[in-house]
Formats: C-alpha cells, structure tokens, sequence
C-alpha cells in the first residue's frame, strides 16, 4: 500500500538523515533511520536515500547498525557501485572484539547479494570458519552456501568443502547442521552431501544435542543413507523408535518420514508399526489449538489410512466436528469419519453427520450429505432414511445435493431404487440448479416405472423447457421422456412430442438437437429398435464392492508424506470425483501420485527392450475419468493428425476370454503392475470393453539426472466381440492421431487399441508385453 | 526451507517482508493477498501455489503470517515454525496484534534476522536470542479499566494480595529496563480445552480434553523450578495411584527441557525456565470425565398454532457453588427464514438476538453461577414453518470459560525456586478450563 505522500516522505527523510544536528544526536539519528525502515516496509521506495544510509551504517550503535543493514540488504542489488563503500565498515567489524558485532558483520556481508563483492567476502568468511564464537562459525559456514547462490556456475572450492565435511565434528550442534545445509546446496549438482557409514553413525548419535529444527534436517539428510546390513538397519531403527513418540510433531513426521525410507523397499511389516505407533502424536495434533497444525495432521492420516484403512476406528470421536471450526477442517473431518465407519460405530457416526447436514455454511451441510451417501453404499437402509428426511427441509442447496447423492446410491445399491423412488415426489418444486435436476431427470428416466407422477413432472420440465437455459438439463430432459415413454406410452406421447418438436425446430443448441433428431429417428425404425437402445442397465452393484478400496502398498504414498502434496486442494477433490454421473464407471476415485518399479516376473520382460535400461509403469499423475475421455476422444478427432505415425504391432495370442474372470480379478491383476482401469462394462455383454491408462518411464539401473526421464502416457482400450459376432479379434495400436486395424480371425481374442503420448516405440512394446503377460496370467488362473 | 516471510493484516496492509534467500520477487505478497481473498469457503486456505511459489500461512492475532517455500518442504515444520515465531513475538512485543507488530517493527526485523539465516530456521529459543536482541519493545498496551475486569481469573499462592492484574502477564519480557524492572515474576497456567458432544437423552456422547502447564517466565536468572502436582496423578487406563477420586489422563507428554527424576514418584517437574512463554507438559484425557460435565440443557421445543417456534431452554451449570462460569454464550440454530424473535430471559445482564447470517439465536450470559440453573423463552416468527423445520433446530453450541476450575482435576501443589529468590519474586498460578467445542444435540 505505497502512500501517496511517498516521495514527499522520502525528501523529508533525506533532509533529516544529512542535517549534521541529527547526525551529533544518536537518539535522534537512530529514529530517523527507524522511521526510513518503517517508510519501507510499508511499501514506499526509498532507494533514493542509499547514500545517506551508508554513512549512518558506520557507527558504534549496534541497534542502528542492525537497522540500516535491513535497509542496505533490500537494496544493494540496485545499487552495486555505492555498496562497495559498505564493505569496508563491514570487514572492519568482522575484527570486531565483541562475537556479535562480528556474526552481524558476515551475515549482512553475504546478504547483500552482489557478485561483484565476492572477491572481498571470501577472507572474511574463512577466517570466520575458524572463529572461536559458535554464532560466527554458524553465519559463516551459512554464508559459504550462499557465495554459492551467487555464482551458481563456478567451481566449488575444494578447500572449503573439505573445511564444511570436518565442521561437521563441529561442538556447536547449530553448526554442524548448517555444515550439511550448505553441503547440500553446495553439491546439489552431486546429489548432496554424501552420507557415508561414519557420518551417519555421527549424526544420529548427535541428534539428541539438536534442537527440533535441527533434528528435523538431520532426519531428512538420513533419508539418503542406506545400510548396508540388515542388522545395521535395525539398529537404526530401535535407536530412532522413541522420536516416533516425540511431543514435537514436527520431528516425528520427520522420523516417520525416514521410518518409511528406510523400510519401504523391503520390510512392509515395519513401516506398518510405525504408522501404527504415530497414531497417538497423529491423534494429538488433530487436538491442537492452532487450526492450521490440525489441518496437516488430519491431511496426512488421510494418507496414512490408505495403507491401514482401520488405524484409527477405536477414535472415531476424534473426527467429530467442532461447531466453531472452520469448514475445510470440518470437510476433512467428514472424509476421514466415512472411513473409520464400521458396523459398531455406523450409528452414532450417521447421527453426527446428520448434524452437520444443516449446517449453515451450504459447503458443510453438502459435504455432510455426501459423506452420508458414501456411507449409504455398505448401510444403504439407514442413510437412505435421513436423506429422506432431509428432503423434508424443501431447501434448495439440501434437495438438490440429497437427489445427487441418491442418484449416485440408486447406481451402487439397486435394492434402494424403491425407497428412492418413494422420496422423488414433490423435490421438483424445490430443485433450482441445473447439476440437482439433471440428477432428478435421471432417476425420474430410469425408474419412471414406478414413480407414479413421473408424467407430470415431466410435462412441468417440458413446458418450461423454453426459459430452460443449461443444456444439460435438456439432454437429461430427452432421454428420461423417451425412456418413460417407453414403459408408459399413453400418458407421455403428447408430451415426448412437444418436446421433439421443440427440440428440433426451435432449439439453438447442436447438441440437443442432434440428440432430438437422433430420437426421432429412431422411433421410426419401431420400438424394438428404441427399446434396445434405450433400456440400458440401471444399476452396477459390480461397481459396490469395487469401491471398497483394497489397502495400498505404503510406498505408493511414502515419497510424498511430510510434503505439501496432501495438503493441496486437489487432493481434496477427488472425493467429488467419485459422485459424476452413473452414465461413467468410474473406479477408484483416489488418485495415485507415487510410481512404482515394476514387481520381479514383470521387470524381466523388459530387460531387452533397451539396453541396460528399466521400464517402469506409473499411475502418477493420475488421470481423472474426464480427462481420460477428453484424451480418449480428443485423439480421435484431432485434425492435425499425423498419419505417418501409425504402427501396426505384431498381434499377440492371448486367448483371454473375459467371461471366465470376475472383472474385480482383472483390476486387481493389472493395478499389481500398475496399469489403471477407468471404466469396463459389466461381465457378460457384448461387445465387451476395458479401458485403462498408464505412464510408461524409462529408469535405468544407475540412478540417472531427472533430463533423462522420458515419461509417455498410455490409454488402451480392451475390446472383445465374441466368438459369434465380428471375430475380428486382433491387437492394433494406434498413435495419437492415427488408427489402423488389421483383421484377423482367431477365436477368443481381445482387440488391444492403443493411444500414446508423446511417441516411443520401445515404451509401448514394454507396455504391450506386460499387459499381454497380466492378460495371460489371469486367464489361465 | 523458507525463501521469504512477510505478515500482513487482514486488510493486506504489509507489516514486514523479508526475503531469506532472493529466490522470489517481491510481488509474491501481492500473488498471496489476491489467492487468499479469493478462496471460497470450502477450498482450504493452508497452502497455496502459484506457478512455482507456494505459500504456508497462518492465522494468528488478526494477521496472517506468511511463508514461501519449495514443495518438498515438510508442512509439520513450517506451521510449527510460524506458531512458534507468533509466541516469541508475542514474548517479546508482550501482545500480538495489528498495533503491536506495527510498533516494534524493529524489534521483529531484529528477531527474524537472528530466527532464520538463509532460509534455515538457527533457533527459536529465547535463551539463545536474548543475547542478541538489542532493541527494547514498544508497550502497545494503554491502561484500560477492562483489563481489570476479569481479576478473578487468578488463583493460589502469593505474598502480598490473592490477585495480579490480568494485564501482567501482557508485557515484554525484556522490559527490564523499563520502570517496570526488577519484578521478577513467574507465571504457570495450566489450560484444558474441552471439546464435548451430548446426546439428546442427555448421555455423555463424546469428552476430548487437551490441557497444558504453560510456564511463563520473566525472571533473567532462575536455575531451577520444581511444580509438584497432585500426588494421585495418574496416565494411562491401567495405572492407578493413592486412594480416593484419581486425577487420570490418557497421554501425557514434556518439554525436552523437563527433568522427570522425581516425577514418578513424587510427580514433581523440574524445568529450568527460559524467559517467554513454554509449553511444559502436554496431555489429553478422552472418553470420561472424573465429574458431571459443566453444563446440561433441559429443550422444549414445539410450534404454537399461530406457526411461531417456541423454545423454552433451562440451562443448569453443574459446577460447585463457589466457582462459576464467565463469558457463556449459547448459539442455538434456528430454521432458515427466522424472521424476528421475542425473548423472555431470567435477568438484565443477559442478552440474546437473532443473527440471520448464522442463521442462529445467540443467548449471551457474562456470569453463570455453580449450581445455577437459568431459562430463556425464544418466540420466533418462522413463515412456512413445517414440521421438517424442527430439523433445523440444534445441535446447541455453547462457548465458555471456566476460571480456577480444570475438568481433570490437575492441580499444582506447590511452585519452588532454587536459589530462593530475593523478596521481590512472585508467583502465580492460574487456572482455567475453555470450550473448544460443547455440542448439545436437541
């Protein structure tokens, strides 16, 4: 907020600061410089005054000094020349008697940030190294880390980093483990500093002297080290055990971040103890008076609970909202209670929540609803109850995510499609946005049948389809009148043809009109024909137990605890995710962020693909069923298309025939190596398909510079036709942009379609032999 | 890592800037003002990025303090970090607030040069710091009859009078050298946060109690305290000690700082105590409570013919008669479209209103006796009032604090210096149990 009065304020100053009666008065002259500072950190520029401020910086005040270095470090950058006359005080207070004097000196010395001062820095700062107050030695050994900084690009002393590694025996725990933080910024280009046997046995032995900040950089520097001996390993770890205890939370998510290191590759059954034995500093947090600390907590036991689902279900009562918090920890609070829900607990879980639904933030009585429909697909009777009577409440915000929810409910759980139906009546009237009625229109199509004044409501929409203004709620409108038309003709005919009428004559918008038109004309191929089309499933109680998420690996989340990934918005909004449209299967609505190196049987496979080095399939970053069919799609209509980019792969034998596996089987089967199932239709139908995704990266066994890393991301199609129908059951790869088919005619085959981007060949035949071995590996079990 | 800090008001006023490691412009605090204003409700505010900046922030005294810093960085650190930077502010300038931070600017510039070198945080203990700190503190706090008015926040053992002015223990602690010098003083709070669900049958659903023994400390010189607790202390379900009424809680933990060597025999604490204010033990007590909770709710609630809501609320505070309750607010939610409300209450000083943006019926109480049973008559003016509204009514929320009263029942035995300090020393212990959360469902 600069003050409009600034440069007045600042000629003001400079007249104040060079007056010789101000200058004789060290009282004065030290307001004067206060007042200067104050002007800038309200935002004025006072660059003008710098000469000025070099001169008061040479005085014995130490509390004057300190002000006018804030001054010189915020603005020597502008004025390289001028500071020059700085440095002179400076080095002269670096001989300084007093060790604070001299710890000032250095520290503003190296924060001035101009390469042309390094060459008057460099001497100060080694005699700094060897100074016998530990505050100078820490300025000092910080300060190399920062002439660094400067010249990213020029050599690194090897003096002085031979001088930082046996600093490292420093007495002074503050400077040692400066020592390892300009280290590591020092040989960033070398992967940090280099933990070998000795300095990690030093380090954890003088953890205890450290405080908590400190503790938590020597923990995270461990993370690096690797024991060579398994015993080696557990002394480690029983050394480490009671910080997984320690009261500052800070130090045991560092402890369990390095818990988590150390035993991921090999030892699940130790990380899982750990995560367990954090639980109660975990639990405490989420108790702390700071909102924000909180909210950290209760983002990583979100994560936590993906590998343990049940850790904290004996303290649901934790999660209970506080009517003062604020809604974000009240949203994740609901997120982690819908895990925690077992059949002891469901009750009192449910009558808390129905608590919330009224809640006067919209965002939290939504979210309350939400959680109550999650909980409804294992206790559909109870939940279904109160939603019901949520209906009751004829408010908006309520009605219209209450109806969404069940929607989503009516999809999982067929057997609450009556209850639901008997709710439906009278929620029209109090339906306002376009998401709650489009979910109304669904269930009024698919069930019409048995809502008894479906026809009515109907005709309400279609009559004011004219003032209707969302598209979506147009499209719904079509297909749910032409669905109840067909299971009650003579009460909706007059109003379906109103409708169709309206629709391709007066409609402005290609996408209803093309589907009114598309209806049309497929009630005059005969209601066979329209039946066939239109009387899709209603339900996939497959897709219920599919959502009961199998406990993840911890290593697909270890990389990212302690980070501020849980703590981002989008990890928050994959809850909402999983409540689109029944029109979608979607499955897992959690996204995986972590790669994973392929399991042994796999990695062999790839072995010749490319000469020494790795193929590994991710599931990171993970793709949201929208962007998998914009992708999808995007692909096939894209007229920038390359062509000469088509490849036809060798078509592989596999002969998997779908019907012999449960489909729960095949995701579980390809989500072992790591390849993601969207969406597939149920067992049993023809034509039969799977579609699926993943990134393919290249790793080579020595760990390579990131530059290397090429990353292609995979969508696949599995199409099966059957044995009666096309037969044309080949494998067939597409680019993105291009697609080619090649016959073939062997029985019990699925046709493979492949999209890839960027283009590497070698990638996709890694790919296409693992799903191919998975493939095989589930048929023949 | 932190690569800058900066505290701004709520109005995006800069208060201080200052960047660690000129990785990042300047017009970060801008980026930040304009994502936190922008948020809406449900998005959470902690961290936020923008391009390759992310920013970690709090809430703290009005203000919001702010970090940037890289991706990896661990999030436990920084909110750590920034909520102990407000204690030593707040230790230092004696308050926090707009006002405060505004007038020792220099004093914060000074601290924060000391606190962070480089982006790496060097200490955070006012041990280490007060050596460096030269600047002495702006006092922010003009003399105000208000402060005074809750003197009977105060318990226990002193020298000369029962009570210290509340404003005590509001002052810098490196004042020495102002007039108020030479008062060494010490004080020990020992704060429980309770956070409580009741069923509508009136059963105890669900009891969280977070309490902590805060040590603060203006003495420069003090070797040792000794804070002995009640003797029947105990942790954990299993561990029973002495006869009679136990004082339990479930987990407990320390300062680093803190020597235990007679703790489990004696439950005595030794610490030696740094000037500012430590968190020294920790704990938490869940699922039960050693006495009834502080208050129960006697709800009737019908709809008359005319379609007005009725709400007829006896509230009774079980606590003993000599204690009491202060600052009792009772927040009652109502149906949407409440228009206008009638109130008949038990007496004067009480007051209660309809707020239509919270859509509740806020009864105010500044003083509820022990053993004192008050009632309340709300008529509210509810258009379409149906018999579905009634859901809307409740849970009940109540705010309050309970001085000279823990709800474990923790109590501090004595307080012991060694050396014995001169006459002038004095110490103080304080009690007081605050609602987190005090939910009654109706």
């Amino acid at each position: 907020m600069p003050y409009l009065g600034g440069e007045e304020a600042v000629k003001e100053l400079r007249r104040a600061l060079s007056n010789p009666h101000v200058q004789a008065d060290h009282l004065r002259y030290r307001n004067t410089i206060l007042k200067v500072i104050r002007v800038m950190s309200q935002g004025v520029d006072v660059a003008g005054l710098f000469s000025e401020m070099v001169k008061a910086c040479a005085t014995v005040d130490v509390v004057q000094k300190k002000l006018v270095y804030v001054f010189l470090c915020s603005y020597a950058s502008l004025n390289p020349e001028l500071s020059l006359l700085v440095i002179n005080t400076l080095r002269k207070d670096c001989q300084d008697p007093n060790p604070m004097v001299r710890s000032l000196a250095l520290r503003n010395m190296t924060n001035l940030r101009l390469p042309s001062l390094v060459e008057y820095v460099e001497q100060p700062l080694m005699a700094g190294l060897r100074d016998r107050a530990a505050c100078v030695r820490r300025v000092a050994v910080l300060g190399w880390a920062k002439l660094h900084n400067l010249q990213p690009h020029s050599d690194i002393d090897a003096a002085v980093v031979n001088e930082l590694y046996s600093m490292l025996r420093d007495g002074d725990p503050v400077v040692m483990v400066n020592c390892l933080r300009a280290l590591e910024e020092m040989l960033k280009e070398e992967g940090g500093v280099a933990v070998n046997k000795a300095i990690a046995y030093h380090l954890l032995n003088r953890l205890k002297e450290c405080d908590v900040w400190g503790q938590c950089e020597v923990l995270r520097v461990l993370q690096r080290y690797r024991p060579q001996t398994e015993e080696e390993l557990f002394d480690i770890l029983s050394l480490l055990d009671p910080s997984l205890l320690s009261p500052h939370v800070p130090v045991m998510a560092a402890t369990l971040g390095l818990f988590l290191s150390l035993c991921s590759p090999g030892l699940p059954a130790v990380s899982m103890a750990a995560l367990e034995r954090t639980q109660g500093p975990l639990l405490a947090a989420c108790g702390s008076a700071s909102q924000e600390m909180k909210f950290t907590a209760l983002c990583h036991i979100q994560l936590l609970l993906r590998s343990l689902p049940g850790l904290m279900g004996a303290h649901y009562k934790r999660f209970f909202c506080g009517y003062a918090e604020p809604a974000y920890i009240k949203q994740r609070k609901m997120q982690v209670l819908v895990e925690l829900v077992n059949d002891d607990n469901v009750g009192l879980v449910l009558d808390e929540l129905k608590g919330y639904c009224t809640d006067v933030s919209p965002n939290t009585a939504q979210a309350a609803i939400s959680a109550i429909g999650r909980i409804g697909r294992s206790y559909s009777d109870r939940c279904l109850e109160i939603l019901t009577g949520l209906l009751g409440l004829k408010q908006e915000h309520i009605t219209s995510v209450v109806v969404q929810t069940m929607q989503d409910l009516v999809w999982v759980c067929p057997q609450c499609s009556d209850s639901v139906c008997e709710a439906l009546g009278g929620c029209e009237d109090t339906l306002q946005d376009s998401q709650g009625r489009q979910a109304l229109l669904w269930l009024l199509g698919v069930h019409g049948e048995r809502v008894s004044g479906a026809p009515y409501v109907l005709e309400a929409f279609v009559e004011q389809v004219r003032s209707e203004l969302s598209a979506g709620v147009k499209t719904e409108l079509l297909s749910a009148t032409m669905r109840v038309f067909l299971c009650r003709p003579a009460e909706m005919q007059d109003t379906l043809g109103r409708l169709l009428h309206y629709c391709i004559e007066e409609e402005t918008d290609m996408c209803v009109r093309d589907q009114a038109l598309l209806y049309y004309r497929l009630l005059h191929c005969g209601i066979e024909e329209t039946h066939a089309v239109l009387q899709g499933r209603r339900s996939d109680p497959s897709l219920g137990v599919l959502i009961g998420r199998p406990a993840e690996p911890v290593s697909q989340w270890a990389s990212s605890f302690n980070t501020l990934e849980p703590l981002r918005q989008g990890h928050a909004g994959t809850h909402s995710a999983a409540q689109g449209a029944p029109n979608h299967v979607i499955l897992n609505p959690k996204p995986k962020s972590v790669s994973l190196l392929l399991p042994a049987p796999y990695a062999g496979l790839l072995a010749p693909c490319s000469g020494g080095s790795q193929l590994s399939l991710s599931l990171s970053p993970a793709l949201k069923p929208e962007e998998f069919e914009c992708l999808w799609l995007g692909g096939l209509q894209d007229p920038h298309a390359e062509r000469g980019k088509e490849e036809i792969l060798e078509s592989v034998r596999v002969s998997f025939v779908p019907h012999h596996s449960s489909p729960r089987g095949l995701q579980a089967a390809l989500k072992l190596v790591n390849i993601q199932t969207m969406a597939f239709t149920p067992p049993h139908t023809l034509p039969w398909r799977v579609y699926l995704y993943t990134h393919t990266r290249w790793k080579s066994p020595i760990p390579s510079p990131p530059c290397e890393d090429t990353q292609t991301l995979v969508l696949g199609e599995l199409l099966y036709t059957g044995r009666e129908s096309g037969r044309v059951e080949d494998k067939d790869e597409k680019r993105e942009g291009g697609e080619q088919k090649k016959g073939g005619s062997e029985e019990g085959r699925v046709k493979v379609t492949v999209k890839q981007q960027p283009r590497d060949d070698e990638a996709m035949r890694g790919f296409l032999l693992v799903l191919n071995a998975t493939l095989h590996t589930v048929s023949s079990s | 890592m932190i690569s800058q800090l900066f505290i701004l008001s709520s109005k995006g006023d800069h208060l201080i800037y200052k960047d660690f490691r000129g990785e990042a412009g300047k017009d970060a605090v801008t980026v930040f003002y304009e994502k936190v204003t922008a948020l809406t409700g449900d998005q959470p505010p902690v961290v936020m990025s923008h391009k390759d900046l992310h920013f970690v922030h709090i809430r703290q005294g009005g203000l919001y303090w702010v970090v940037t810093t890289t991706a990896d960085a661990s999030p436990f650190t920084i909110v750590e970090f920034l909520n102990r930077l407000t204690t030593l502010i707040k230790d230092y300038c004696g308050s926090l607030s707009e006002k405060s931070v505004r007038m020792n600017f220099a004093l914060i510039y000074e601290l924060l040069d000391e606190v962070v070198d480089n982006g790496y945080i060097q200490t955070t203990s006012t041990d280490i710091l007060k050596n460096f700190i030269q600047t002495e503190a702006v006092s922010s706090k003009p003399f105000s009859l208000f402060d005074l008015s809750n003197v009977g926040l105060f318990g226990a053992e002193t020298q000369q009078s029962k009570v210290a002015p509340s404003a005590a223990a509001t002052r810098p602690i490196m004042s020495s050298r102002g007039e108020q010098g030479g008062k060494s003083e010490i004080f020990v709070d020992v704060v429980e946060r309770m956070s409580v669900v009741i069923g509508s049958n009136g059963v105890l659903m669900k009891v969280d109690v977070e309490g902590e023994i805060r040590v603060k400390c203006y003495m420069p010189s003090c070797l040792e305290m000794r804070i002995g607790l009640n003797e029947e202390f105990s942790i954990g379900k299993s561990q029973l000690r002495g006869y009679g009424a136990a004082v339990r809680v479930d987990e407990c933990s320390f300062h680093q700082a803190v020597k235990l060597d007679e703790f489990d025999q004696y439950r005595i604490l030794k610490v030696c105590p740094s000037q500012g204010e430590h968190v020294v033990m920790q704990y938490q007590l869940s699922d039960e409570l050693p006495s009834a909770p502080p208050f129960r709710l006697f709800p009737t609630i019908e709809r008359d013919n005319g379609g007005r809501l009725l709400m007829y609320l006896k509230l009774r505070c079980d606590l003993h008669p000599k204690s009491s309750a202060i600052n009792v607010s009772v927040t009652v939610p109502v149906p949407k479209g409440s228009l206008s409300l009638s109130q008949e209450l038990s007496s004067p000083d009480q007051t209660a209103e309809l707020r239509p943006q919270t859509r509740a019926v806020h009864w105010d109480i500044p003083r509820f006796p022990g053993g004192a049973q008050l009632s309340a008559l709300f008529k509210l003016e509810v258009p379409g009032l149906s018999s579905a509204s009634m859901m809307e009514v409740g849970p009940v929320g109540l705010s309050f604090e309970l001085p000279k009263y823990t709800c474990t029942g923790l109590q501090i035995r004595f307080l012991r210096l060694t050396p014995v300090q001169p006459g002038s020393s004095q110490r103080w212990v304080r009690y007081v149990t605050h609602s987190d959360s005090y939910t009654i469902r109706i």
